[in-house]
């Protein structure tokens, strides 16, 4: 044995062997040109991180034919949608900058934790230059939180919390939803018009994040029209039963119930609550009501004739007039077979963004779409003109005021809109109390 | 070696080598061929591979040697991340502080959950760990939202005080390192079309990893393991002759929550987020999983259980119809479409489906789980060349 193998001929062929191995290394964050995940290909991978499982996975995978649907018409597949309508004409449907657009899918279930493990293979495995998705608000901060970190650009589909764009806005992440204060401040006057001045309100509230800046929101806006808070709940999420929630809004005097949950717990809080005979009671002279700040026509579909009468606020709407929803309602419908939901609306609108704001920039280096992305006017996306604010990285535009249809023709028709509450009612300062403590910080280009 | 005889010896030197050489192991296929989408050898993977690893480890002590089934294990991975994460903001970015208090923190957490649930055993001592994680979570969740910041998770802010770190940039976040050497730092090294990741975060991890198994495989050869094997087998009769059982089944709960600690506090150090959702039950039953699918009471099954179930996690979840549809496109239009939709369920958002069949399959055919698998291929090959009538041959 040992003389088979001398030591000399050891460090010999080792060395050889070494010095083979390392000429054709080199590091590759250096051949980068100084951002993450550079392309070097003729394609680009976008990441979509969206809930396929667990309670938003309705919500989530309609994201993803949003998704889709915005990437074909990236690349010149069929009819361009909303490229036809957009203010912005640097896309031209061939790719970004000559780059043809791929893109990779995660399921977050809803959890920060797996959220971000699945924005980290994307980011690191398959070389995603940008990020989008969530249908939770926690989940949307924590990876809104990684993609700062890792150097690439968020940008959040389905999320309504203040928090993301307030206490925790980053630079490298971007919100064309609206939120909870834009619910609140355009709903109130509608309230205010529709049940008068002098209610007393209960508030049934998710106990997590996006459930208490929304309870805030709207508790601060219905005050300041008159109302009184009688008291304010919490329920654990995903509780599925919430009559005994319900049993006491009876004896408490309140007169107008406002049931701050989101998805399947909203269908199934909000069925209680009418199966108790709410809606048929007068309190204090008046009859009793219940209002649902934010609706989306998947939680419609799911209370069904529940929801008859009951107020709520939207992003956007498919029933809208305009060019821009009107070209975006054709083309997915003509590939689905459905009208989109609002959550699909904000996803197709937030891809598109993206790759007009780095064809302007001509880079796809996240401090330049940053850049570009700052105090973007444009129009023609189904919101009418909207700003994209640069204090704090959040879209201002019309806010829409919904009524559960009283008579609805099918069962996509589920919602009506009341009114379209114009930009200006609903906008803010970016150091608004309920926004304040957040700071940007500054753009990551990552590697 | 070690304190190890010749057989552990080899045995340990085999895991290290194995732990060392990852990047390579689970790079198999070069970059831009279409199986790279199996390829796991991304830093997070390999990060979490060593993590729930160490996890299962320290969970196989107790499980695997004493028998009691713990399915409130997450709660010390949560308490264990929550105490990292607030070693970042109050002190310092160096993970040793975070990694120390983390073991601290949940080995009193382990205490106190085992002296109450340990009074019990079998299935109500499953239970009441249960009913503590539970609790655990709803109070992160909820109630004690001032340390967890509720659903969203504690996170690193740029204005966190950081004592020891003194006065930072305040543009960017800072990075967790060990004394200047950032986890997240990676060298990637391209070889033909193949390229390999080396991180030092995993790194760290898989030598934090190695030593708590080589810590396990101490204890296993231990008398006092040999005393918690004694707690499997018959309890009763241990306490028949006079002998209290309870101070070692509680150091072994101890020990094993001391282990999900560190596995949390690793967690954060590569990731500076703590969820509450890490404590769920659901995440409970995932460590169980791994030890019984690797092979619980074996030591190499928990590791090999955790790789495959994060595995299946990461890998299946990540393939889409889109993909699908690339590898059958060889196959007429209606045939594809069939064939797609079936493997569809399997995968993307069906990736439980498959870990489910898989659990059944390995449960049902392979009790003793992947290891056994191992050691019946092995002696297959073994006796391949043998011929029938002397395996046949009865024993003196």
């Amino acid at each position: 044995m040992s003389n088979k193998f001398s030591r000399r001929g050891v460090l010999k062929s080792g060395a050889i062997a070494g010095s083979g191995l390392l000429l054709p290394t080199y590091l590759r964050a250096e051949s980068h040109s100084g951002f993450t995940n550079a392309p070097t290909g003729s394609e680009v991978v976008f990441g979509f991180n969206v809930p396929q499982t667990g309670p938003y996975s309705e919500e989530g995978l309609d994201e993803l034919r949003a998704f889709q649907l915005a990437v074909e018409h990236l690349n010149g597949e069929g009819d361009g949608g909303m490229l036809n309508t957009f203010s912005s004409k640097a896309l031209d449907g061939a790719g970004i900058l000559g780059k043809k657009v791929t893109f990779v899918t995660g399921d977050t279930q809803t959890k920060s934790d797996v959220a971000r493990a699945s924005a980290q293979s994307m980011i690191q495995k398959d070389g995603a230059v940008m990020i989008t998705g969530g249908s939770s608000s926690g989940v949307a901060v924590a990876v809104q939180g990684l993609c700062q970190e890792a150097g690439v650009i968020f940008m959040a589909a389905l999320t309504h919390s203040n928090d993301t764009t307030g206490k925790d806005r980053k630079a490298n992440g971007f919100r064309h939803f609206f939120n909870a204060y834009m619910s609140g401040a355009a709903l109130a006057p509608v309230l205010g018009s529709a049940y008068g001045t002098e209610r007393r309100a209960y508030h049934l509230t998710a106990d997590y994040t996006w459930g208490w800046t929304q309870e805030e929101s709207i508790a601060a806006s219905t005050e300041a029209l008159g109302w009184q808070t009688v008291e304010k709940v919490r329920t654990p999420v995903g509780a599925g039963d919430f009559s005994s929630y319900i049993a006491p809004v009876l004896n408490s005097g309140a007169d107008v119930l406002i049931l701050n949950h989101y998805g399947g717990d909203m269908v199934n809080s909000l069925s209680q609550a009418v199966q108790f005979g709410l809606r048929d009671k007068m309190v204090n002279g008046k009859q009793f009501e219940i209002v649902v700040p934010l609706y989306s026509e998947l939680m419609a579909a799911g209370a069904g004739s529940n929801i008859q009468g009951v107020y709520g606020s939207m992003n956007w709407n498919w029933q809208l007039q305009d060019a821009g929803t009107q070209a975006f309602v054709k083309s997915f419908g003509e590939k689905y077979g459905r009208p989109p939901s609002n959550a699909a609306h904000t996803s197709y609108v937030q891809t598109l963004l993206y790759a007009d704001a780095v064809t302007r920039a001509g880079t796809f280096n996240p401090c330049g779409v940053v850049e570009a992305l700052e105090d973007f006017e444009f129009d023609g996306m189904g919101n009418g003109p909207v700003l994209y604010r640069g204090a704090d990285h959040q879209c201002f535009k019309d806010v829409l005021v919904m009524k559960g249809a009283e008579n609805p023709t099918n069962e996509y028709d589920t919602l009506e809109i009341v009114e379209t509450t114009p930009r200006a009612q609903v906008e803010y300062e970016p150091d608004h109390p309920m926004f304040a403590g957040g700071d940007l910080g500054q753009c990551n280009p990552g590697a | 070696m070690f304190g190890l005889n010749q057989k552990d010896t080899k045995f340990l030197l085999i895991v290290v080598a194995l732990t060392l050489l990852t990047p390579f192991l689970l790079n198999p296929f070069p970059t831009d061929s279409a199986m790279a989408q199996f390829n796991a050898g991304y830093p997070a993977l390999m990060q979490r591979f060593a993590i729930y690893g160490l996890m299962a480890i320290g969970f196989n002590i107790l499980f695997g040697l004493t028998g009691y089934l713990s399915f409130g294990h997450a709660a010390f991975l949560g308490v264990g991340s929550y105490s990292a994460v607030w070693m970042f903001k109050l002190l310092s970015m160096n993970i040793l502080p975070a990694i120390i208090l983390a073991m601290i923190v949940s080995g009193l957490f382990a205490l106190a959950i085992g002296y109450i649930s340990l009074r019990r055993s079998g299935i109500y001592f499953s239970i009441l760990t249960l009913a503590f994680a539970e609790m655990s979570y709803r109070l992160a969740y909820s109630v004690l939202t001032p340390i967890t910041n509720g659903e969203t998770g504690l996170q690193l802010n740029l204005n966190d005080p950081r004592i020891l770190d003194g006065a930072a940039d305040t543009s960017s976040l800072p990075v967790p390192g060990l004394f200047g050497m950032k986890m997240n730092s990676t060298y990637t090294l391209d070889i033909g079309a193949w390229s390999f990741d080396f991180n030092v975060g995993f790194y760290v991890c898989a030598v934090i990893a190695i030593l708590g198994f080589y810590m396990s495989l101490r204890i296993f050869r231990s008398p006092f393991g040999m005393m918690l094997r004694a707690v499997k087998s018959n309890q009763q009769r241990m306490n028949y002759t006079g002998l209290n059982s309870r101070p070692y089944t509680l150091a072994a709960f101890v020990i094993s929550g001391i282990y999900a600690g560190l596995a949390g506090a690793l967690l954060a150090a590569m990731d500076p987020l703590a969820g509450a959702e890490r404590m769920q039950w659901t995440a409970s039953g995932e460590v169980v999983l791994m030890t019984i699918l690797g092979g619980a009471g074996t030591l190499m099954g928990p590791v090999l259980g955790a790789g495959f179930i994060k595995y299946c996690e990461n890998i299946f979840s990540k393939i889409n119809e889109t993909i699908l549809h690339s590898w059958f496109s060889f196959l007429p239009d209606s045939l594809e479409s069939v064939v797609v939709w079936f493997f569809a369920r399997f995968v993307g958002e069906g990736w439980h489906l498959t870990l489910g069949v898989l659990f059944m399959l390995i449960v049902i055919f392979l009790p003793g789980g992947l290891v056994e698998g191992g050691q019946r291929i092995a002696s297959w090959w073994k006796n391949r060349g043998k011929d029938e009538d002397s395996s046949n041959q009865p024993a003196e």
